[in-house]
């Protein structure tokens, strides 16, 4: 079958009704897949399962950035066990994951996966026999080899997760990752919980270090199915708030990074400025991560004038302290030694795992929400991502230093551009939430991490049916995995920090 | 010393914290919540009912009783019940939150005291072993990453919390005590016991965090296994969402009595 039937979606985010995606038969998805993933810059924000009665409808949303659009499709089986489909993962890696979780939450089989670990381990599994302890890791038979496991618990205050290495002396051949110890049951959750508050502070918990961002996603899908525009202000805000956090999260992996090649000067210098900045955010709303300055059609925190001089004044004294340090960091022949071809992921790598920001690129993937699908102010702003191509730890490190400084002018440019800050914020009566029935919205933000993706669905009556979450990390822990491959073990904090993803964000 | 090094440590300055006991935060922050005495049964009602993790409880049938209260171990800070009754509810910035007992985390209508541990709670072992040199293991169990991000703050050049001999160690062996954020997982349920058995007694228990505490929002989820907490009884508590370093500094230094 030839047909390719879609929606094609021109705003981040956007909503449209469950009717007006057009249904193919499986054939016909693939191969539109196959058509899709062909072309420059395309590449899945998401594909999951609506259950129904009898059948289970599988969505599939495509980011193509070339565009700046969201496409939707869709394909629907008859909701039988023992339901088989040829595997997409086989042909585009980057639904590996995306067909693990439907495989793990629905038992459907894709023939020809690679390999179908499980995603989270969910505490109602569909195959209960699957468990944590007990799961079978990936071995290879050699007397010269051993395995080296590390976690759930690690060494450092960080969150947990089981790394099963496979080596050969100091050399590691191959790095499983084993996640799912901080699931919290998060999707469900969204759904349970019924009021808008609830939703909005689980948003905020989805990780916690990207309190912002993933906020930021929940509310723009919320109000895309409410039909509600958040003002121009509004998206000044909600904008800073994210380049605010973005810059906290890379100095501190600025600091981290150097902590784990031992200059400590760098690591205590980037640890004070990071405290500045999120110091900053407090100041503007009362919480270091930024919990409670974004909620749907609210303005909690608006910035008035005194905000304002504190941010202008922190962000010009930590841009030059974090100048000073980073021009000395990157210049150290002891530290670049570390950074310079460690953990090295290359292009295609990258591409085929359908990397996200900062794992994509430092890899010379040209791929940024901000640029591909402008949300809040970031039509206003003229964002080129920076992209690096070396692909390793060195890249990654000043890829982060690169954002840092193009944030900086980033917050500036909108708080230049905010000529209505002088009047006071008048008490807004935010709009009744009413959500539409049986409609989707998709709404896509570019986190520190990379590309965030919340897909909510509504049902007959208008009630939260499904909630998707998916965070940057959900893609990115494959590209840490390929990194420490033919590296030294001793390499993987290292290579695991330059990363720095998120555990709680992929577990939900 | 070479210049560039000279002037990034002559811009970096001094960045301690001289006193942390002393040290406070801004107005803004959301620290300890202070409810009006006048708050009326219907104030009562609304707020309870916005409250998202069911921390604002009003007093059942008739008659005698506080007409409601606000546990900190279910507080998630998020403001809104101040937002709907300005005049009757109002998030001080008193950080000063550590307890370890539940019931002092539970605030009452016209009470504004500071909260404190109870030193009868406190094992005579802890004041005369751990005052000068603790040694903690983080055990993140669900947590989503903002409370242990706080903790690692809580070593930083701004808290040094070192100065005190507080640290968190690289294996259970080497600990003191166990510091759990997070609200359970099943998934972690495990690996939190294993640590906890291999700390060496006398150890201590603290809980960072709301979700720590009582599982915050997560209280109703499947994906939660809390029946550690049913076998061991902390000697900690730090509420927050995520805590100050200064919350869970100041709590450890009144827990060992420094």
């Amino acid at each position: 079958m030839k047909e390719t039937r879609y929606i094609e979606l021109f705003t981040n985010p956007a909503t449209l009704r469950l009717d007006e995606i057009p249904v193919m038969d499986y054939p016909g998805f693939a191969a539109f897949t196959d058509l899709l993933m062909g072309e420059e810059g395309t590449h899945c924000l998401h594909y999951f399962v609506l259950p129904g009665d009898t059948t289970f409808r599988f969505i599939c949303c495509m980011a193509a950035d070339e565009n700046h659009a969201i496409l939707v499709y869709s394909h629907e089986q008859p909701r039988l066990p023992g339901l088989t489909l040829p595997s997409l993962s086989a042909r585009h890696f980057q639904f590996h994951i995306f067909e693990r979780e439907i495989h793990e939450e629905f038992g459907i089989e894709f023939a020809g996966h690679p390999w179908l670990k499980p995603v989270r381990f969910p505490s109602r599994p569909f195959d209960p026999s699957m468990q944590m302890d007990t799961y079978p890791f990936y071995t290879i038979e050699g007397e010269e080899l051993h395995e080296v496991g590390v976690g759930p618990v690690h060494a450092g205050v960080i969150e947990p997760g089981h790394f099963r290495f496979i080596c050969h002396g100091e050399q590691v051949l191959h790095l499983e990752i084993h996640l799912g110890y901080p699931h919290r049951g998060v999707e469900r959750l969204f759904i349970e919980q019924r009021s808008l508050l609830q939703r909005s502070i689980l948003a905020e918990s989805i990780a916690g270090d990207t309190a912002v961002g993933h906020t930021l996603a929940f509310a723009g899908a919320m109000e895309s199915l409410a039909g509600i525009r958040p003002g121009e202000n509004s998206d000044l805000e909600r904008a800073i708030a994210l380049e605010l956090e973005r810059i906290a999260m890379h100095i501190g992996d600025t600091a981290a990074l150097c902590n784990d090649v031992a200059y400590q000067l760098g690591q205590v210098t980037c640890e004070a400025l990071r405290t500045v900045i999120i110091n900053t955010t407090q100041r503007w709303c009362g919480n270091r991560f930024g919990k409670g300055m974004i909620r749907p059609a609210g303005r909690p925190y608006p910035l008035n004038e005194e905000i304002v001089t504190v941010i202008r004044t922190n962000l010009d004294d930590v841009e030059k302290r974090y100048r000073h340090i980073t021009d000395r960091i990157f210049t150290l022949p002891s530290v670049l030694a570390r950074f310079e071809g460690t953990g090295r992921v290359t292009a295609m790598q990258a591409s085929l795992i359908g990397a996200v920001g900062l794992a994509a690129r430092s890899s010379g993937m040209h791929r940024d929400i901000r640029w591909s699908h402008p949300y809040a102010a970031f039509p206003k702003v003229a964002c080129e991502p920076v992209i690096l191509d070396k692909g390793d730890v060195w890249s990654r490190a000043m890829l982060r230093k690169s954002e840092v400084e193009q944030s900086f002018g980033i917050i500036r440019t909108l708080l230049d551009q905010d000529v209505r800050m002088k009047e006071t914020a008048a008490e807004t009566n935010p709009p009744a939430f009413i959500l539409p029935p049986s409609s989707l919205a998709v709404s896509l933000v570019e986190g520190w991490r990379g590309e965030i993706c919340h897909v909510a669905v509504t049902d007959a009556g208008g009630e939260l049916t499904a909630y998707k979450v998916k965070d940057p990390s959900v893609h990115n822990w494959m590209a840490l995995a390929l990194a420490v491959r033919n590296q030294e073990i001793s390499d993987f904090p290292l290579c695991n920090k330059s990363f720095n993803l998120s555990y709680c964000g992929h577990d939900l | 010393m070479p210049l560039r090094e000279f002037n990034i440590l002559r811009d970096h300055g001094k960045q301690y914290v001289p006193d942390l006991r002393r040290a406070t935060l801004p107005e803004i922050f959301r620290g300890r919540p202070v409810i009006s005495g006048d708050i009326l049964p219907l104030e009562a009602e609304m707020a309870a009912s916005i409250c998202p993790s069911g921390a604002i409880q009003t007093r059942t049938g008739s008659g005698a009783g506080p007409v409601c209260s606000l546990d900190l171990g279910k507080c998630l800070f998020c403001r809104e019940c101040e937002f709907a009754l300005p005049g009757k509810i109002r998030f001080t910035h008193d950080h000063r939150l550590a307890a370890n007992d539940r019931q002092s985390l539970v605030i009452l209508p016209g009470e504004d005291k500071q909260i404190a541990l109870d030193p009868a709670r406190i094992r005579k072992e802890i004041r005369s072993l751990y005052r000068h040199a603790l040694k903690l293991r983080q055990v993140s169990a669900g947590g989503d990453n903002s409370a242990e991000m706080e903790l690692n703050a809580a070593g930083n050049v701004n808290f040094d919390m070192g100065r005190y001999g507080i640290e968190f160690v690289a294996s259970p062996r080497h600990a003191d005590g166990i510091v759990i954020t997070g609200p359970i997982t099943v998934n972690m349920a495990k690996a939190l016991r294993l640590t906890w058995e291999a700390v060496p007694p006398p150890r201590v228990l603290i809980l960072v965090g709301t979700d720590a505490i009582s599982g915050g929002l997560f209280a109703g989820s499947n994906a939660l296994d809390r029946s550690f907490l049913e076998d061991h009884s902390p000697d900690l508590l730090i509420p927050g969402n995520p805590p100050h370093p200064l919350t869970f500094i100041n709590g450890v230094l009144d827990l060992t009595g420094r």
